[in-house]
């Protein structure tokens, strides 16, 4: 993992060269470079997206195209050395809401999926790519690497912040819920609820099961206070000024917590 | 000739002593511990029972909103009591030293507490501690330093957990401060916690072990298993104002349920005196 003013990004490194989830900005992509190069002098094959923020995807065009793909036969001239860069995987709503917000098409990915799982094996171990459905975004992936015991679970996971559900991208409270209980799913703890399965966040500390059990009662806390007062006819103001967040605000930040707070609102009024 | 050998084995005898005795100050921790039990043990688990801790508003709120069936839930119910509480319960431990086998320096001791088999490392090499991204655990980070005959440790990287078993949390910024004292055959631990989050003033406890030599810390396996068949996702715990024990503590003591709420001011002797005072007034609410 490598911790950034971007969050966090994941590096794989091994026979077939180096994956790389996350990026990151643009403004960091030769530091991020950089510390990938002392991990492994081998060319960069893969990129995967988690999901489509600039501090995840901005970093693609430099570092994908610092890369190569793998290829064979009548390609393999085409793609080791024209076109150059490493493929960047990512789900298909990643792709479909980066072309259709404009901008230019380099750095957007180059194989997507729209299934539930998509598999590919990579540095000798199984790596998945699980879409967590209307999470953050409609287009979240969290990255399985299942020999190494190892997720990216991206911005569905980011215990130094709340939450943002993405609204306009197709986030969803109880779509980032059902993320983090699938994130549960996947991770066994080796002890005492402690260490195993290594979880990357998005944003914050390097984590295991324990770390997304405690944020994913948060979450749930938070979803089921402001759903009782929906319930109870509540508008937003007034929703705000119960301070279902409160007791959280310390750790998460009191402003980010209302903003919070009317994302959860208006997820739940859909 | 001769007297000058001698006088040259002699400087090189008080050398070696030097160098095989302790540094200055420095106390031999080894051995097993048994804890009395007979400190602050009798109401730690009471829904309710804040009293005598330094806690925040923001605290007391999740502490009501706790619900005892956390601990059933497998994703819950094999974690241990964090470093900040862990020798307020069952801690009956093992210490032993790391010896560097090059240096003979004691480099870091090793605890191992029974409840849970928790095993924790205090590093006395002078390590830095670890970024802010690194890991936290149940136990921590552990750096200590000899002041005189005091180990005082700094433990950081600490899971969120509590600082007290019913709900009372603190964050994953608390620091740990201890100081382990021996005296003959009792050792003695002053614990401080500070939480930017969750308490207004360093919580601070103390509390001994006696020396118990051959007695065995056991295995203890904890295997996560589903006892409660539960649509994936339940997080139980109470909406504000439906917890329906939080007066059972006060009600059980006959106190004011205000006594039991916690707060830097019920730490202190003058409030005890304050409520007896107030107490012994005619009409005084009790047990509300």
């Amino acid at each position: 993992m490598i911790a950034g003013p971007g969050g966090n990004t994941t590096v794989q490194v091994g026979r077939d060269g180096v994956l790389v989830v996350d990026p990151q900005t643009t403004a960091v992509s030769q530091p991020i470079l950089a510390e990938i190069g002392k991990l492994s002098p081998a060319p960069i094959r893969y990129v995967i997206n988690t999901t489509l923020d600039a501090d995840h995807v901005g970093g693609n065009q430099a570092v994908a195209g610092s890369g190569q793909t793998l290829a064979g036969g009548n390609t393999r001239a085409a793609t080791v050395y024209s076109s150059g860069g490493a493929p960047i995987y990512a789900h298909e709503n990643v792709l479909k809401r980066l072309s259709g917000e404009g901008g230019v098409a380099s750095g957007w990915p180059t194989d997507t999926y729209f299934v539930d799982q998509k598999d590919l094996f990579i540095n000798g171990e199984p790596v998945q790519l699980i879409h967590a459905q209307a999470a953050h975004t409609d287009g979240d992936t969290m990255v399985v690497f299942r020999r190494t015991d190892v997720v990216s679970a991206g911005d569905v996971f980011t215990p130094d912040r709340y939450p943002v559900i993405d609204l306009q991208r197709g986030g969803s409270i109880n779509g980032l819920i059902a993320g983090l209980n699938q994130l549960l799913r996947i991770t066994v703890p080796e002890f005492n609820q402690q260490g195993g399965t290594l979880v990357v966040p998005g944003h914050g500390r390097l984590s295991d099961e324990a770390d997304v059990a405690d944020y994913r009662d948060m979450v749930t806390i938070v979803r089921d206070r402001i759903q009782d007062l929906v319930k109870r006819k509540m508008t937003l103001e007034q929703v705000k000024a119960a301070r279902p967040t409160f007791d959280y605000d310390g750790i998460y930040g009191a402003q980010k917590g209302a903003e919070f707070i009317e994302q959860v609102y208006r997820s739940l009024a859909r | 000739m001769a007297r000058l050998h001698d006088t040259a084995r002699g400087a090189l005898l008080v050398a070696m002593m030097s160098a095989a005795s302790p540094t200055a100050g420095q106390v031999d921790l080894s051995g097993h511990w048994v804890k009395p039990n007979h400190e602050d043990h009798a109401s730690e688990a009471s829904i309710g029972d804040y009293s005598g801790l330094p806690i925040n508003e923001a605290a007391r709120i999740r502490a009501d909103a706790w619900n005892p069936e956390r601990w059933g839930m497998p994703e819950h119910q094999c974690e241990p009591h964090p470093v900040t509480y862990a020798p307020v319960g069952p801690s009956n431990m093992r210490i032993l030293p790391v010896i560097d086998p090059q240096t003979q320096d004691i480099v870091a001791w090793d605890v191992t507490l029974h409840w849970m088999e928790m095993h924790r490392r205090i590093w006395m090499d002078g390590r830095p501690h670890p970024p802010a991204w690194a890991p936290h655990t149940w136990m921590g980070f552990s750096t200590g330093t000899w002041e005189g005959d005091v180990l005082t440790v700094t433990t950081t990287h600490i899971k969120a957990g509590w600082v007290r078993r019913n709900g009372l949390p603190h964050s994953d910024r608390a620091v740990l401060r201890e100081h382990w004292v021996r005296t003959g055959n009792v050792l003695t631990l002053i614990s401080v916690v500070n939480d930017p989050i969750y308490l207004t003033e360093p919580l601070i406890r103390t509390l001994s072990w006696e020396l118990s030599p051959g007695y065995q810390i056991g295995s203890y396996p904890c295997d996560i298993s589903v006892e409660v068949d539960h649509p994936e996702g339940h997080v139980p715990f109470n909406l504000p104002g439906q917890n329906p024990y939080l007066s059972e503590y006060a009600a059980r003591y006959g106190l004011p349920l205000e006594a039991v709420r916690g707060g830097a001011e019920t730490t202190r002797p003058e409030y005890a005196e304050a409520l007896r005072r107030r107490l012994a007034q005619p009409g005084a609410p009790r047990g509300q």
